[in-house]
């Protein structure tokens, strides 16, 4: 009997993921995977926070948990941590129970909820992401039905940010279009507005009536500060205007695989966040009934007890130290090596990854001369590097500058 | 205070700078004034009114979730196991899109046969999902994608998000026969005129065992008869498969209509759920698989499937699936899983008997043959909408509208005071 499936064609392997795949193929003992943005130790393992172990161990040993269902907006108390977490305990947008928040699958998942929802309800379905973006940001945007356009946002020239271009193309949205922001730690190129220039895009996007949906993958993890990492998306809620937030902990908690995060709309009142809430869960039902309870117990454990979220934020500080003090290492050694080329971005982007500059041409290289796996868009994970890698990554970076155009 | 005042400056300008044309709305009024609050889900809204109801007598026979005989959830052994043994000792690290490879091959072997030949050949593109609610989405965007033309076939009555599912993936929905309200059983003539007149190639879901919500299944030979017919009009079988060991205790009977099905050479799709059989109901796991022609095939349409999961929540979650893969890669586990699902199968047909025997009891005009003939966590009791508001009004028991009993929730404790209450809206029928 033949298939109906028989026309389907192979999918090409994901961009990003399908990196890790090559690494894991690759028999070299010299080989260095700064793909997937997943934080490695100085020893370049995994990483389980002291702080989640706890908390997983408080779980399994409490006889009373059960498995039920949990309902379908997630954990009431993950919820409302979470919305502290990124909003500030003292935003009056929680005080004045604006904020509908729901438990999703990390930030993917919270995108995709909140894209769906948009699709529904909001009137506009167009949607403007930055030049350049994480390469799922556009599939979850479309296979939610929105339409994709792009604004401006890095200068290759610079290696920073193209801010003209980005309020010339904000500037043309038309009235009511979506805004996707990173709040922090711009996913590939490590370039984040100033905090004057934050205030310039915040004032843009409420003149034009723009919707701001904020990406928050990275709080806590970029500079160190949970509170410093959230100013972007704190200083828009301040003023009064709605937005959507998509909160992930897959690193600033290292939870990856558990799937944790939060879609959060913040409204202009309580009765059209109750009522937005009510209709966000009719987009999750048929999408997957209800969230995972493991990994947003283990959060809500953490947010919960004063000190173990003391300890986390030690952890967290850690994590974004040894990342900062690679960029540094990194640099300095292309200095040494007197390797062409102005590097000094390096040090001045920020989060886990670093746009390297490097084209597709000089990728490839690296990859079978040297056994460098990275995204062909020059982007590396700086929380794959380590102190005794960075020689070889800067021997790799030198060859393919100085060979290859 | 300055940020304040700026901010204060800044809103202004914007309400000076806002056009009157229409289409813009002012600084005031928020984007969502116009959205509805959204009708409570039927089923979940019935836990969430058992609730907050204060009334000591108060059952809950709504949401499918098992209980004991105490009326609590239960964790079961093998699960309080493997949790112990992960806790502490793995990374957290992404799961590939497609998710664990290990709890992937260990459920196939459940569906289709410890030693399936479509295993050893690698016929089957499967990966591992969101429960059971997440592979039928998963499949129905599938669907929607790569045989854009086609309609889902969905049984009367059907669990309700079924429609939800398939209407949100686009896929038009059309319905076939399936309960006679007057036996109480399988409309089966209904349901064979159906598939006959179905255009030739339809995708029909149908529910593997223990149809929720009526509780009624057909028998094998009624299973093979639909095979055929299937065969005849070259039609896609996608079964649900959420009950899987629940239904009769003995997971390879449960799974009888696909291995009817496969047998007869059908390219199936089946929808796993470890929500009930192994209890882990908010942990989220399930599998998703379709059967190829052969392990090309597989491997391309694996990639597809992984390609519509990767936009919707990158990869499955962890927890759910190292339970999985730690009970049934363990013999002495998952030994006691099957004792653990058997022991759950039998109190709900314990309970079924007893509940059926005491409505006799009372003397009850109407037939409760029904209660024990039909199977798994749900018996489609008959009763009407208005008798349920009674039930709940008067009693204080709690059930879906369209007279669904989860015999999960139903103990010896409060099987007297159900069968009761049930005779009292019924009697004068």
């Amino acid at each position: 009997m033949e298939s109906v499936f028989s026309n389907v064609v192979r999918a090409p392997e994901d961009p990003i993921l399908g990196v890790t795949v090559a690494y894991n193929n690759d028999p070299s003992p010299a080989k260095l995977n700064l793909g997937v943005g997943a934080y490695r130790t100085e020893e370049g393992k995994p990483l389980v926070l002291d702080v989640v172990r706890r908390a997983e161990q408080q779980l399994v040993n409490d006889p009373s948990r059960v498995k039920e269902y949990i309902p379908i907006a997630g954990l009431a108390d993950f919820n409302k941590l979470s919305a502290k977490l990124i909003l500030g305990a003292d935003s009056p947008a929680i005080q004045e129970s604006r904020v509908a928040t729901i438990q999703c699958l990390s930030g993917t998942g919270s995108l995709r909820v909140g894209a769906e929802f948009l699709k529904k309800h909001y009137h506009q379905s167009v949607i403007f992401i930055p030049k350049p973006t994480w390469g799922n940001h556009p599939k979850v945007f479309n296979l939610a039905g929105l339409s994709v356009e792009y604004y401006r946002y890095y200068d290759p020239a610079t290696r920073g940010l193209d801010f003209h271009g980005l309020l010339e193309d904000l500037g043309a949205a038309p009235s009511g279009a979506i805004v996707l922001l990173h709040a922090c730690a711009h996913n590939p190129t490590g370039v984040d507005p100033t905090s004057e220039q934050w205030e310039q895009i915040r004032q843009l996007v409420r003149s034009k009536s723009l919707l701001p949906f904020f990406d928050s993958a990275y709080q806590g993890f970029a500079s160190g500060s949970l509170d410093t990492d959230a100013h972007s998306v704190r200083t828009f809620v301040a003023d009064g205007g709605e937005c959507l937030i998509a909160q992930s902990y897959a690193k600033n908690m290292g939870l990856y695989g558990e799937r944790v995060g939060a879609l959060s709309i913040v409204c202009k009142s309580a009765d059209v966040a109750s009522k937005v809430e009510s209709q966000v869960k009719l987009v999750v039902r048929p999408m997957y009934s209800s969230p995972p309870i493991h990994g947003a117990s283990i959060v809500a454990t953490i947010l919960k007890s004063s000190d173990m979220y003391n300890d986390w934020t030690i952890e967290l500080k850690g994590m974004a130290d040894r990342i900062i003090s690679m960029r540094q290492q990194l640099f300095e050694a292309l200095q040494a090596k007197g390797t062409p080329g102005d590097w000094s971005h390096i040090i001045k982007q920020i989060g886990m990854f670093t746009f390297t500059g490097l084209n597709k041409e000089q990728v490839a290289f690296m990859t079978k001369e040297y056994h460098i796996y990275m995204t062909s868009d020059g982007r590396i994970s700086m929380a794959g590097l380590s102190s005794k890698t960075v020689p070889h990554l800067v021997e790799a970076i030198h060859a393919a500058v100085t060979r290859v155009a | 205070m300055a940020m304040r005042i700026r901010n204060l400056a800044s809103r202004r300008t914007m309400m000076m700078n806002s056009s009157p044309i229409s289409g813009l709305r002012s600084m005031s009024s928020s984007w969502w004034k116009n959205v509805e609050p959204a009708p409570k889900d039927p089923i979940l809204g019935v836990t969430e009114a058992f609730l907050a109801d204060p009334s000591p007598d108060k059952v809950n026979v709504g949401v499918g979730a098992y209980r004991d005989d105490n009326g609590k959830p239960v964790v079961l052994d093998c699960v309080r196991e493997a949790e112990r043994r992960i806790a502490g000792t793995s990374f957290m690290e992404y799961l590939p899109m497609g998710g664990s490879v290990k709890m992937v091959e260990e459920t196939l072997k459940l569906a289709y046969g410890d030693n399936s030949e479509f295993v050893k050949d690698k016929r089957i593109a499967a990966v591992q999902s969101l429960s059971g609610t997440g592979a039928c989405r998963l499949f129905a965007d599938f669907q929607k994608r790569f045989c854009p033309g086609s309609q889902i076939y969905i049984p009367v009555p059907t669990w309700s998000n079924h429609h939800n599912i398939w209407r949100d993936a686009q896929v038009p929905q059309k319905t076939y026969h399936y309960y006679h309200p007057e036996t109480k059983g399988l409309d089966f003539k209904g349901l064979m005129d159906d598939v006959k007149n179905a255009p030739e190639g339809s995708f029909f879901l149908l529910h593997a065992c223990a149809h929720n919500p009526t509780g009624v299944d057909p028998t094998e030979e009624q299973w093979r008869e639909i095979s055929q017919l299937f065969k005849a009009k070259n039609h896609f079988a996608f079964f649900d498969m959420a009950y899987q060991g629940f239904a009769s205790g003995d997971p390879a009977r449960d799974a009888k209509s696909i291995r009817i099905f496969l047998e007869d050479g059908h390219h199936i799709g089946i929808s796993q759920s470890y929500a009930k059989n192994m209890g882990l109901y908010g942990q989220r796991v399930g599998c998703l698989s379709v059967l190829c022609e052969n392990e090309k095939q597989a491997v391309t349409v694996k990639s597809q499937l992984q390609q519509l999961a990767r936009p919707m929540y990158s990869n499955p979650p962890l927890h759910g699936a190292q339970i999985v893969s730690t009970i049934l890669g363990d013999p002495e586990l998952k030994s006691l899983w099957l004792k653990e699902v058997k022991i759950m199968a039998d109190r709900i047909i314990g309970m079924r008997t007893t509940l059926r025997e005491s409505l006799e009891k009372l003397g009850s005009p109407l037939s409760w043959e029904h209660v024990t003939k039909q199977i798994g966590m749900f018996c489609y009791s008959g009763l009407t909408p208005e008798q349920v508001d009674r039930l709940t009004s008067e009693y204080h028991i709690y059930m879906t509208r369209n007279g669904r009993i989860s015999m999960a929730g139903v103990t010896t404790g409060n099987v007297g005071y159900l069968a009761n209450a049930i005779h009292e809206v019924t009697k004068s029928s």
